[in-house]
């Protein structure tokens, strides 16, 4: 019996020196996050972007989300909690708009202001939306791409999913752009691989088949892209412009060994900073845009050591 | 420990309730610790959100309890939950139909479920480890395959939200507006309370758990209590999917994986024996209710979430070790 209890107590202390020094800081401006994710070094890029606006404006910052994105149960409990906090704003990423209506309510009805971040919330709750324009930032990948093949040639795409807000804005982007500008560019195929490296690799395979002349394949996230370097790889095919979208250990590699031309990468170390910059803002009462870019930048083997870069590249 | 040598004698009797007086205490010690670490866990919003925390993996949890204690485990509890829930979008939001069938539908599609995992045990006698983890997976699968991997939104059945966000209570008493899904979890413990420790199929359900050949050598049918079992199991995860299904007013397909862990977890930590033969839906309740706290008093302290997982893990095998410990010393 006194066992259990003094484990208990073992336990209940641990938990109250990790706490302590976070308890210590209880009378700052406290603004919590609640993202889709937690352990993928996305999200963890997301945490330090705002552990440093929080250091750097002196307030308290909490980090939170799921296991998976699936989980939208739990991230509305990750919400109930930080709401019992009385925050001064919150910070959220939404994994279903609809299931988070409700406690969005009762954070605006509690004068809460919400700050949506990667991807909207469908509602007029929060005060605004920091993102990454994925529309400019395919764009970008175009020129880069129209720069690279000389203006000219035929060009795929593979692109993740054709429902996901990220999905249309990526491929509109570069589809848009090339239209627009490169009139002697032509996209011969848009395929979607889920994401999926392996189904990524299998739908390249079959473009640079139907294709032999293609100049270049842009892959709208990581795992496309490295689906695209894969069948790079494994067919052995030459002088291909290859152009990758976010970071991760394997893109940078393929980079570096001059597979990939370059890719595009978000900045989610801007995105957690921006957001916490945005909901101290919005503590004061000050009007904020309807959406906040957090910024996306080029990279290349020419510039990715290059601190700026360096920076916002995640493994 | 100090007990007098005569005390020892009624100890035996009373050894379940002492478990449970110890589990409760515990949940108590940590209500008491976090209300006095953070100013803001006790208020009323808080609890309610804790109790609406726990409502899934409670109703979940007293699931999997029916199964553990005939010495079987239900790793497909998560996924059936899912199942059901789209099961239920099917009926109503693409089929159109009214809420009652919708409901029905959902549980009759977990008992069925259930008669299925129960048959691969009892009948074709894959251990329940494995035939309930094929099911998990099959379940899962489906659960995509029939939603189109999308969710499915419940807003033409405007009282559907009710079932888990609506407050009966709440409406009785305006001060304590209790959700909806918390009101069901606990009745729904009632109720299987009642039905283990004072019917035919709560007798068999722990006779089938302690030696369910001396059971089958006195002429019951165990394969038959069995599947029985494994298909209330089935109806109680199809009770979660609407829960879960209200709350966020859409069936998401993709979720319930893992969630089976966290239901075995409060099982264990509410005293209930992986070996079978041996638990009560009390303890099952406060193993769900110290876990919902836990997490969320952790949170409210603004604990790095990091770390609020390896608190929950150490918490779960001390509930267990000082639960054997206990159980050593009544047995010499």
């Amino acid at each position: 019996m006194f066992t259990r209890r003094t484990l208990l107590a073992a336990a209940s202390a641990t938990a109250l020196m990790l706490s302590a020094s976070l308890a210590s800081a209880q009378d700052k401006i406290y603004i919590p996050l609640i993202s889709k994710g937690f352990q993928h070094q996305f999200w963890q890029a997301v945490k330090a972007g705002a552990d440093k606006a929080a250091a750097e404006f002196g307030v308290e910052v909490t980090f939170e989300g799921p296991d998976t994105e699936a989980q939208v149960d739990k991230q509305m409990d990750m919400l109930s909690a930080a709401l019992a906090k009385k925050p001064a704003a919150l910070g959220f990423a939404a994994l279903d708009s609809q299931a988070a209506t409700p406690l969005l309510r009762q954070a605006q009805e509690a004068g809460i202001p919400v700050i949506a971040f990667d991807s909207g919330v469908d509602s007029d709750i929060p005060a605004t939306t920091v993102t990454t324009n994925n529309l400019a930032a395919a764009a970008m990948a175009a020129d880069k791409m129209a720069e690279l093949i000389g203006g000219a040639g035929k060009v795929a795409l593979v692109v993740h999913d054709q429902t996901s807000r990220t999905g249309i804005d990526r491929r509109d982007g570069f589809v848009n752009r090339v239209a627009e500008a490169y009139p002697d560019i032509e996209i011969v195929d848009i395929q979607y691989g889920g994401g999926d490296q392996l189904m990524s690799t299998e739908i390249t395979k079959a473009m640079l088949t139907a294709h032999p002349d293609m100049k270049g394949i842009f892959g709208a996230n990581e795992g496309s892209a490295l689906g695209v370097i894969n069948a790079v790889r494994e067919t052995n095919t030459q002088g291909l412009i290859v152009i990758g979208y976010d970071s991760g250990a394997a893109q940078k590699a393929a980079i570096k060994e001059g597979l990939m031309a370059g890719a595009i990468t978000q900045s989610p170390v801007g995105m957690g900073y921006e957001t916490v910059k945005a909901a101290i803002a919005a503590t004061k009462g000050e009007t904020l845009p309807k959406t906040i870019d957090s910024g996306f930048a080029w990279y290349d083997a020419s510039n990715m050591d290059a601190p700026e870069i360096a920076a916002v590249l995640y493994d | 420990m100090t007990t007098l040598p005569a005390a020892t004698p009624a100890r035996k009797p009373a050894s379940g309730a002492q478990q449970k007086l110890l589990a409760f205490a515990s949940l108590i010690a940590l209500l008491v610790f976090f209300s006095v670490a953070s100013p803001n866990f006790l208020q009323t919003s808080n609890i309610l959100a804790i109790l609406q925390a726990t409502s899934v993996n409670g109703v979940l949890a007293i699931a999997a309890t029916l199964v553990i204690i005939t010495g079987g485990i239900d790793l497909s509890v998560g996924t059936l939950m899912t199942f059901c829930a789209v099961m239920a979008g099917v009926i109503l939001t693409n089929a159109g139909m009214p809420l009652p069938l919708g409901i029905v539908g959902a549980i009759a599609v977990g008992a069925i479920c259930g008669t299925i995992s129960g048959t691969l045990v009892a009948k074709m006698k894959i251990p329940p480890f494995i035939a309930t983890l094929g099911m998990m997976l099959i379940l899962k699968g489906l659960s995509l395959v029939i939603s189109g991997t999308k969710p499915i939104y419940f807003n033409d059945t405007p009282g559907f939200s009710q079932i888990s966000t609506g407050s009966l209570i709440g409406r009785i008493i305006p001060s304590v507006p209790v959700p909806n899904g918390v009101l069901i979890l606990f009745v729904l413990a009632l109720v299987i309370g009642y039905v283990l420790n004072r019917t035919v199929l709560g007798r068999y359900c722990f006779a089938l758990g302690s030696n369910e050949e001396a059971v089958r050598l006195s002429g019951v049918n165990t394969d038959a209590w069995k599947i029985a079992i494994y298909a209330l199991a089935g109806s109680i995860c199809g009770i979660a999917g609407l829960i879960i299904a209200s709350r966020l007013n859409s069936a998401q397909p993709a979720l319930g994986l893992g969630y089976e862990l966290d239901a075995i977890a409060a099982v264990v930590i509410g005293g209930t024996s992986l070996a079978g033969g041996r638990g009560s839906i009390l303890g099952t309740m406060i193993g769900a209710l110290i876990m919902a706290v836990l997490l969320n008093g952790l949170r409210v302290m603004s604990v790095a979430q990091e770390w609020q997982t390896v608190v929950t893990g150490g918490i779960i095998i001390a509930a267990v070790y000082a639960d054997m410990l206990r159980r050593r010393r009544a047995a010499s």
